[in-house]
């Protein structure tokens, strides 16, 4: 069965929660303890219908106060495909949470509200899904019981959206009519909306072609692990682990390695299971090569025609996300691109961008807490790296403060230099 | 696997995520070790951690917290694998916690050793300065456990803060900690209870017999099936009876239910699972029935 991961995102009361307990619920993923286990707690808060916002709201803080604070996980399956929702909170962080929960994102689902129709954190998530690239983006229009099941307010809702969408990069966008609370157009099509010829949510969920989102075509293996057991039957066995992050690779491929530039020929793609004879993304193998030449963790194993871009220079769209610090030029920080560890320093901020109306604010002092700019960075090593517009994987980093350790920045690359 | 479309179905996909963490963590730590119960999880990690090394051996320990109360078909599975692996196994025991004054046995006929593992755990990680633990904890199981990270950071006292979690980016791991914290790893955090039968019966991965169905003498507490054992202190009116019975999760004797079953082999286990209506935790497990935040709150404190 194949998987497709999703994230959520929508702004405050417009039903979010409600949906998803909607999905797991008429899916029959919720099970009858956890199902008894919201009834009682429903009733304990005073809730008139039993909130299926409570399934997905597991924390203490989060009960108390009735918000959801964290990216959730949740997990269902249909005869067709099985599906991981990244459901991230509108509340607090939301940007933070967003770009969390949809880097690993196959589809964005937004919600509006049929009522409020699309409003500012609307075009916040439609940049972000754009910004990171994601292939397919999902309107849900809810709340459709409320406005009679009103065939022209979903049209300018849609046309609305449209409108902003334009300006941005999304392949795939569409909208669907809905109401979450009383599941029109969630599982089965509703009888309510004759006028819509779309298929429901979960269909189209199960329906929607991703085989092609991911890059088969530039050949890039940076180097996790070398595995050497210097045991009796494996003497001399010396392989190279990691995760394939984009092409194929087969036994008798010429290969080049980064940074020594040093060419060899795929002797073995090794596995437990046995030798594999063409192996692609995201598959997690072990390499041999033909030559014994030095490499590392951190190396890029690719081929010698179509290499990434060598650089200690990177210009990259960079999301702040720290609240006790600010990124100002100067700075100096750890990075961590693909299977490589290195410190950067940030040469220059270029632009902070306001995601609600996507105007650049040129060379602002910093970046704040959840605001998006771009950056230029020199880094103390050189990266092999390709525009994330190409290669979500080798095309993202990460940002960490080299005093307290957190995780302060995401980052996609577009372009060096 | 199918070849020619360069698609992987869910259960390589999922493998090849574990495999990645597996090893990102071997390259990134010092001082890893794999916190291995008996129970299904646990034996699936040990399978995936072998799989992500071979053909050389585990580059770590593997860590087991001992309460005492085990299922004696589970140590004997323990103690097997660990030789064929050729494998290190440290055993943390709970008994000498209590023997060394470091936690004192909770008292009358509900008494467990769930909670004083946690103390246990923490001296074991200090003991032994490991800066990275490997647990078989999945999302799907516990509404604390889906807010988790595959990397869940621990402070010097071992507590989860779950309002201040690093935000965890495409597959970019942070593993950056100072001295006397860790992280706890979850490779397997993304599959479901049916994921794990399936990927099981794929491989063919051997499990301890408790997990097949089989007749045992039984008492019913709570509405749970318990073993009767010396562990166990049972009141008047909760008669024993022999029922076949099976266990969907295995951990503590004191405090893992049975669920009566007719699931002999793992393809009825799989039927079963597919069509039951109760969570595995729901159906088995006394340690979460104490509030709706139960796991939550032994968390913040240190545990699994």
């Amino acid at each position: 069965m194949e998987f497709l991961r999703f994230a959520t995102a929508g702004s405050v009361d417009d039903g979010k929660s409600t949906l998803i307990g909607r999905l797991l619920y008429d899916t029959k993923s919720i099970f009858q303890d956890q199902l008894e286990s919201v009834e009682a707690a429903s009733k304990q808060m005073g809730n008139e219908h039993t909130n299926l916002a409570l399934l997905t709201d597991g924390l203490r803080a989060e009960r108390e106060q009735g918000i959801t604070i964290d990216v959730a996980y949740r997990y269902f399956a249909t005869p067709k495909r099985k599906f991981i929702i990244a459901d991230t909170p509108g509340h607090i962080q939301y940007t933070r949470n967003m770009v969390t929960g949809a880097s690993t994102a196959d589809l964005v689902l937004v919600l509006v509200d049929a009522r409020h129709g699309v409003v500012e954190q609307s075009r916040r998530h439609a940049f972000l899904a754009s910004l990171l690239r994601i292939p397919h983006l999902v309107v849900c229009v809810n709340k459709m019981d409320l406005i009679d099941y009103d065939e022209k307010a979903f049209n300018s809702v849609k046309e609305e959206f449209r409108n902003f969408a334009m300006k941005l990069d999304i392949p795939d966008l569409s909208f669907i009519p809905i109401s979450a609370l009383h599941g029109d157009n969630v599982v089965e099509r509703s009888a309510k909306m004759p006028w819509y010829e779309g298929s429901s949510l979960l269909h189209h969920l199960e329906e929607v072609y991703i085989a092609s989102d991911r890059n088969h075509i530039d050949a890039r293996f940076p180097v996790q692990y070398v595995i050497r057991p210097q045991n009796e039957e494996h003497h001399d066995y010396r392989g190279y682990a990691g995760m394939i992050t984009g092409g194929v690779f087969k036994p008798g491929d010429e290969v080049v390695v980064l940074p020594s530039g040093f060419t060899s020929t795929v002797a073995s793609i090794d596995s437990y299971d046995g030798p594999i004879s063409e192996a692609f993304g995201p598959m997690s193998v072990t390499m041999r090569l033909t030559s014994e030449i030095d490499i590392s963790r951190g190396d890029m194993i690719c081929r010698p025609n179509n290499q990434p871009t060598v650089s200690q220079d990177l210009q990259a769209m960079v999301c702040w996300m720290s609240e006790s610090t600010e990124l100002t030029p100067r700075m100096k920080l750890a990075l961590k691109h693909t299977t490589r560890s290195s410190r950067v320093m940030v040469s220059e901020i270029q632009y902070r961008i306001d995601v609600n109306t996507l105007h650049r604010d040129e060379k602002p002092e910093s970046l704040k807490l959840n605001e998006i700019g771009r950056v230029s960075l020199r880094s103390t090593q050189p990266l092999f790296f390709d525009d994330y517009r190409r290669n979500r994987n080798t095309g993202s980093f990460i940002l960490m403060d080299e005093v307290t350790n957190a995780t302060v920045a995401a980052g996609i690359i577009v372009g060096s230099g | 696997m199918s070849i020619t479309t360069y698609e992987l179905n869910h259960l390589d996909q999922l493998e090849s995520e574990a495999i990645h963490i597996f090893r990102e963590v071997a390259s990134e730590f010092e001082r890893p070790c794999l916190m291995f119960s008996g129970g299904k999880d646990s034996i699936l990690m040990l399978h995936l951690a072998t799989k992500a090394f071979w053909p050389a051996r585990l580059p770590f320990p593997v860590l087991h917290i001992d309460t005492g109360h085990n299922f004696p078909e589970v140590i004997e599975y323990r103690d097997q694998r660990i030789k064929e692996l050729e494998a290190r196994l440290v055993v943390a025991s709970v008994q000498k916690s209590i023997d060394d004054g470091r936690v004192s046995e909770e008292k009358g006929p509900r008494a467990s050793r769930n909670r004083l593992q946690t103390t246990t755990l923490l001296d074991s990680i200090e003991e032994n300065k490991f800066d990275a633990l490997f647990g078989g904890a999945r999302r799907d199981e516990e509404k604390a456990r889906a807010k988790e990270r595959f990397y869940s950071f621990r402070d010097e006292f071992g507590q989860w803060d779950p309002k201040n979690q690093r935000p965890e980016l495409w597959n970019l791991y942070n593993g950056r900690i100072r001295q006397g914290e860790h992280i706890r790893v979850f490779p397997i955090s993304n599959w479901t209870e049916l994921d794990v039968w399936q990927y099981i019966e794929r491989e063919a991965i051997e499990i301890p017999s408790v997990y097949f169905a089989h007749e045992r003498e039984v008492f019913r507490r709570d509405g749970m099936l318990l073993a009767d054992s010396d562990f166990v202190t049972r009141s008047d009116d909760e008669e024993l009876m022999t029922r076949k019975i099976r266990y969907r999760t295995v951990g503590d004797m004191s405090c893992t239910g049975a669920v009566e079953s007719e699931a002999e082999n793992l393809k009825q286990i799989i039927e079963e699972i597919s069509s039951t209506r109760i969570t595995e935790r729901g159906a088995t497990r006394a340690d979460d029935r104490v509030s709706e935040a139960a796991m939550e709150d032994r968390k913040k404190e240190g545990y699994f």
